[in-house]
């Protein structure tokens, strides 16, 4: 078996909306022991861990949390991003559905070793489930003593509110969330400041994707140095893998780093549905790369996915098959980001629109080499000029296709050639 | 619930409006917004009527103009599409008689598209007044929407 269950191990034997369940399994233990050791020592773990983040961009964990650890003043906030909406992703959706206290355990032990005051769950809109049984499990621990005042006698305080997105895609990005959560359109700010100085109302902030925050009671248990021996070298511990489209077996599976996207498609997915043949596989979500089959034996591991130079590590794996081309396929992405851009920077507001332009006329086969040249322009200048993780990595899909299936491209122009040159 | 009790409900600062947008839209039969209504809300709030207007008009979930009863939105992203054999989108508006966007003439549904609502693992998807409806055949459409109409 390929899976190793260390954030989903209770995940089917308990009741998730019972925190005694969670607790007769170890639940609420970590944060036990994380409160009877020294808050730099508790960073120290997650440091020699190595963890990086869930979310996509796999920051450092720990360099977040010195970071805020680093910030004076009497609030400070810590953030669970779980506004997931990047097409192909329900993995937070299955953490905080069947396991919600994971998550508030790992949001209490770094509140606590960072002397965060106050917390916020982000939950997309959409997620209406989840909304509802993480407040519940919220007032369960509360009740249980786990957040409040004084907890557990100490002199650490925290709590933790849920915030509800209202289907915005953007609002994933750190400060398009901050703006949401402080009631305003989510639209991204500069940077620097980065959120650990100046985040929500200005005040210093951690945000962490939410299955970052279950990793870190599974890292004050088990050591920072044993939990770095799970995975790679660089890439430590498991991760969630969303696997969907068109495999026969759709879901989510944790792995740890490492294994390779074909044994994940065919071991766990149970390879392609209905005796179809397997053409491309999208990697992240609609912000990352379109890869052909004979790349399939690719390693799952940050260092592999930071060559296509975007955010690709949030664990979507979407399988299409032969009976779709990469045409349609683009332009499903386009049209995604054309309608959940923010609009704020230019490259992003008017190049999707560009874009979209561009797709069709080779969906039509109208397309010339001018076209092709303008897309891989675009592309290029969108990704280095774009304000945020938005604009940066939408053309991810564009520029890895330009790459693995230039020859539909170029099949594409000259057919048109042909047909102009009156040779069809 | 009227607006007046929603707004007593939150505190008076802007941090509440997209929850006071969210509760009050939901709870309303019409799901919008009126002009007084966002008169009221600023004032409530002390931001200008812009401010409301603006966070109203960027999050998908809001709407300034009314919508039906129940509001239909189906997913359009990749997970889905390459699953949907036979074509949601077109089931439904051939069902309702509407286009998306539209509005049936009873004021009972509003059909619209909505980017990935994380169902995947059971695709195609729909949600309907925020509940999820997966695995979708023509036949499981037309149970739900009969159910619906009662």
């Amino acid at each position: 078996m390929i899976e190793q269950k260390v954030i989903t191990k209770r995940i089917g034997h308990i009741n998730p909306l019972s925190i005694e369940d969670f607790i007769s399994l170890d639940g609420y233990a970590a944060f036990k022991k994380a409160l009877s050791m020294n808050r730099m020592e508790v960073i120290e773990q997650v440091e020699k861990a190595y963890l990086r983040g869930r979310g996509g961009a796999g920051f450092p964990a720990a360099v977040k949390m010195i970071g805020l650890a680093k910030e004076s003043g009497p609030v400070k906030y810590i953030i669970g991003n779980a506004d997931e909406g990047e097409p192909g992703n329900f993995k937070d959706r299955y953490l905080m559905e069947n396991d919600p206290h994971q998550i508030i355990e790992g949001m209490l032990i770094v509140a606590y070793a960072t002397r965060a005051t106050h917390g916020y769950i982000y939950i997309r809109g959409e997620y209406d489930l989840c909304i509802s049984t993480m407040k519940w499990s919220i007032e369960q621990a509360t009740k249980h003593g786990f957040l409040g005042k004084n907890i557990m006698g100490s002199d650490f305080s925290f709590t933790i509110e849920v915030r509800s997105g209202a289907g915005a895609y953007v609002c994933g990005e750190e400060f398009a969330l901050i703006e949401s959560i402080e009631g305003k359109p989510g639209r991204t700010r500069v940077k620097p400041p980065f959120p650990t100085s100046r985040g929500v109302f200005n005040k210093p902030t951690l945000i962490n994707n939410v299955e970052t925050f279950a990793n870190i009671p599974v890292i004050i248990s088990m050591g920072g140095a044993a939990y770095a021996k799970v995975g790679t070298a660089t890439s430590t511990g498991t991760k969630l893998i969303c696997l969907s489209g068109n495999v026969k077996n759709k879901g989510v599976f944790e792995i740890p780093f490492g294994v390779s996207i074909r044994s994940v498609i065919n071991e766990l997915g149970g390879g392609a549905a209905k005796g179809h043949k397997l053409k491309m596989v999208q990697l992240g979500g609609a912000c990352g790369p379109i890869i052909p089959e004979l790349m399939l034996d690719m390693a799952i591991d940050y260092e592999r996915f930071e060559e296509f130079e975007s955010k690709t590590g949030a664990g979507a794996i979407i399988v299409i098959d032969e009976r779709f081309n990469i045409f349609e396929i683009l332009m499903k992405v386009a049209l995604f980001f054309s309608h959940e851009s923010c609009g704020k920077c230019v490259p992003c507001r008017e190049g999707h629109i560009q874009l979209i332009i561009i797709i069709q006329k080779f969906i039509d086969r109208k397309a010339t080499s001018q076209d092709l040249i303008s897309l891989e322009s675009l592309a290029r200048v969108m990704h280095q000029t774009s304000l945020c993780g938005l604009g940066q990595t939408s053309p991810t899909a564009i520029i890895s296709a330009l790459r693995y299936f230039r020859d539909d491209f170029i099949d594409c122009i000259e057919f048109h050639e042909c047909e102009e040159n009156g040779q069809l | 619930m009227l607006l007046e009790d929603i707004l007593l409900k939150y505190p008076p600062s802007e941090e509440h409006l997209i929850e006071i947008l969210l509760e009050f839209q939901t709870q309303k039969e019409t799901h919008y917004i009126s002009e007084e209504e966002i008169a009221k809300i600023a004032s409530y709030l002390h931001i200008s009527e812009s401010r409301v207007c603006s966070t109203n008009s960027f999050y998908s979930f809001f709407s300034d103009k009314p919508r039906g009863k129940h509001i239909i939105q189906v997913c359009k992203d990749i997970p889905c599409y390459v699953n949907d054999s036979f074509n949601v989108l077109e089931t439904l508006q051939k069902l309702l008689g509407i286009h998306v966007g539209e509005t049936t003439a009873n004021k009972k549904f509003t059909l619209e598209t909505t980017s990935c609502i994380g169902c995947c693992d059971n695709p195609p998807a729909i949600r309907i007044d925020g509940k999820m409806y997966t695995n979708l055949t023509v036949d499981k459409i037309k149970a739900i929407i009969a159910e619906y109409r009662g």
